[in-house]
């Protein structure tokens, strides 16, 4: 086992690697440089000196393959340097918006796995009545439905449903405070993004519960526990829901790796400060070294998570075993 | 010479049951899969509207009406104006023109050329077949919106900006199913006859191979378009997709719709739908042609 995870561990570099050729030489390739637009803003006339100091402080003037070697070295130890917007140290600028997006994750997946587990199984036991196509339709929606219209969708219900209940309209704050300090207020605020982004994580993980518990349903085991005498419900819960949960974790794990990237519009829509904000402005201001490193950032928890998910498959599935 | 396995043997059979004409698999699908007949009376209708776009509304979609801006729906704006003044339901409607040229741009170049890579990998195999799936590797660790958006930084907004965009995460995830699918026909001797023949590396690839993973391609192509539309509009709410004047769903939801939402509701709420059903069309059509061409899933 011990073997099998340095193997692992040892895959993931060139994965790594690639991922930082790939972000670092496509950033590069953008027409215009963080200082050209930082000048352009001002409005003023500016001389190619200025311009040139610029790129030196911020070392955008040396040969790339220098830059590309920085930048590795600096992602291997955790080190990426200052914003080239801020000039704030990156790791400061995403070390304040990571509680919040990391929480809004962590619910979201809530969300998912309350909703899709047992709704997928319904829909796998009543295969082909009513309920399941209800199910499956609701599902299809999930996916059909762009999260950041749900969300301007529930900013709308909520403005309403308040306004006719109490008279005064309702949204839900707008300034982030931690879970510890004021629960009420923090989970008043991050519950709607969670909805928003988990019913669309949710949909892939009905889908993917009822398609491995009808698979895991047609097993001779669950004939035999049939026979046996036992009844439907320790059929289900017991013998069937525990074996067919493996494809879904794994489709949890993989989605929970994507969340990071789900939630740049949906941080849009409700106007969070958090990672996917980040990226977008960190996009759009040519902020290289903050988007070099909320990407290899996302990477590096995909790469881990998928790591993970295959630990747990040992785990879950006692008939997997690595060598 | 390969071995021919059970299984190769048995998807050459069930080939050959299977030449029926494509009227009678219509009709076999319509009774089958009443779902996938409502997604593909769906995307008919977008195509519909996107066609006859002039004659269904009286409007330019580019048209401003000082005067009428924010209307709420009536009979002259069936959907309202939005706060240029601008008819809401043309939008709309010229707006499925946006959503189909992107949507299916996007899934016919990234699955076609996901489909010569992951054939080609299958065929070569070795060294180039390593090479090129840890390439895959790399493109697949990325979300589909983050490198879409590093594309667009990089190449800038705009529609044929976005459709690269939105291709290039495609074309990892098709080769890889291809790939896969491609492994299995690389081993029935008709390949290893085509070579003896003497055909090109690039004849038996296109010829010979790959109109036989045509099952895995359709079901990718199917869902590809959905996902196209609902990634543009996506970039394009974010502001770095299609760009205005041009009419575009995830556009219209831009700006205006947080803004006016309390006020003027309709400015959110048809653009949203319309997304929502266009991909909910595009995702009901692309199960039923799962459902239809995988053998393994038709029995359930």
């Amino acid at each position: 086992m011990s073997k099998y995870i340095f193997k692992r561990v040892l895959l993931m570099i060139p994965t790594l690697i690639g991922a930082g050729v790939l972000v670092f030489f496509l950033m590069r390739l953008i027409p215009g440089d963080v200082c050209e637009l930082r000048f352009a803003g001002t409005g003023l006339y500016v001389d190619q000196a200025q311009i040139d100091t610029c790129r030196s402080n911020l070392g955008i003037d040396r040969p790339m393959f220098v830059q590309f070697a920085d930048f590795m070295i600096g992602f291997f130890t955790f080190n990426f340097g200052d914003s080239m917007w801020t000039g704030k140290p990156i790791l400061f600028e995403i070390g304040l918006r990571f509680e919040l997006s990391l929480q809004v994750a962590i619910m979201a997946t809530f969300v998912a796995v309350i909703i899709a587990i047992p709704l997928g199984a319904i829909s796998a036991i009543k295969q082909d009545t009513w309920l399941d196509y209800a199910v499956r339709t609701f599902a299809i929606a999930g996916i059909a439905i762009p999260s950041f219209w749900l969300g301007i969708m529930i900013i709308l219900g909520l403005l309403i449903v308040t306004q006719q209940v109490t008279g005064i309209p309702w949204m839900p704050p707008i300034d982030y405070k931690p879970i510890w300090v004021d629960p009420a207020h923090n989970i008043a605020q991050l519950i709607w993004p969670a909805v928003a982004t988990g019913y669309r994580y949710s949909a892939v993980a009905t889908r993917m519960t009822r398609s491995a518990l009808l698979e895991v349903l047609r097993e001779d085991y669950i004939r035999t526990a049939r026979a046996k005498g036992l009844i439907e419900k320790i059929v289900i819960n017991r013998h069937a829901l525990k074996n067919a949960m493996l494809p879904v974790v794994t489709i949890i794990g993989i989605e929970f790796a994507f969340l990071m990237g789900g939630l740049v519009v949906t941080e849009q829509v409700f106007n969070l400060n958090g990672i996917g904000k980040l990226f977008i402005e960190s996009v759009q201001n040519h902020d290289y070294a903050m988007t070099e490193a909320l990407v290899m950032l996302v990477v590096l928890i995909f790469v881990v998570t998928n790591f993970i998910i295959d630990l747990c498959y040992a785990w879950l599935d006692p008939r997997i075993r690595y060598s | 010479m390969a071995i021919v396995n059970e299984a190769s043997l048995e998807a050459q059979l069930e080939e050959l049951e299977e030449k029926t004409p494509w009227f009678v698999a219509a009709k076999t699908m319509a009774r089958k899969q009443p779902v996938g007949v409502a997604g593909l009376i769906i995307v008919l209708l977008m195509v519909f509207a996107s066609i006859f776009a002039p004659i269904l509304t009286p409007f330019h979609p580019e048209f401003n009406s000082f005067e009428n801006m924010l209307t709420p729906p009536n009979a002259t704006y069936l959907m309202g104006t939005d706060q240029f003044g601008r008819d809401i339901f043309t939008r709309i409607i010229y707006g499925a023109q946006t959503a189909l040229f992107v949507g299916f741009s996007a899934a016919t170049i990234g699955a076609f050329a996901g489909l010569v890579l992951g054939v080609a990998s299958a065929y070569f195999g070795g060294t180039f077949d390593l090479v090129l799936q840890r390439v895959m590797d790399v493109f697949m660790a990325f979300p589909l919106i983050i490198l879409a958006l590093a594309v667009v930084a990089t190449l800038g907004a705009g529609t044929e900006n976005v459709i690269i965009a939105i291709t290039i995460p495609f074309i990892p995830q098709c080769a890889r199913v291809v790939r896969s699918n491609a492994l299995a026909i690389r081993e029935i001797p008709y390949v290893d006859a085509a070579r003896a023949l003497g055909f090109g590396h690039m004849r038996i690839i296109l010829r010979h191979m790959a109109p036989n993973v045509m099952a895995p391609f359709l079901i990718l192509f199917s869902a590809f378009v959905g996902q196209a539309i609902l990634l543009e509009a996506s970039l394009s709410y974010l502001g770095m997709g299609v760009q205005e004047p041009t009419p575009a769903w995830g556009l219209m939801l831009q700006g205006g719709a947080e803004e006016y939402a309390e006020s003027a509701p309709w400015v959110a709420i048809w653009p949203g739908i319309a997304i929502s059903l266009a991909v909910f069309g595009f995702n009901l059509f692309g199960d039923a042609v799962r459902d239809t061409l995988d053998p393994r899933l038709r029995s359930r």
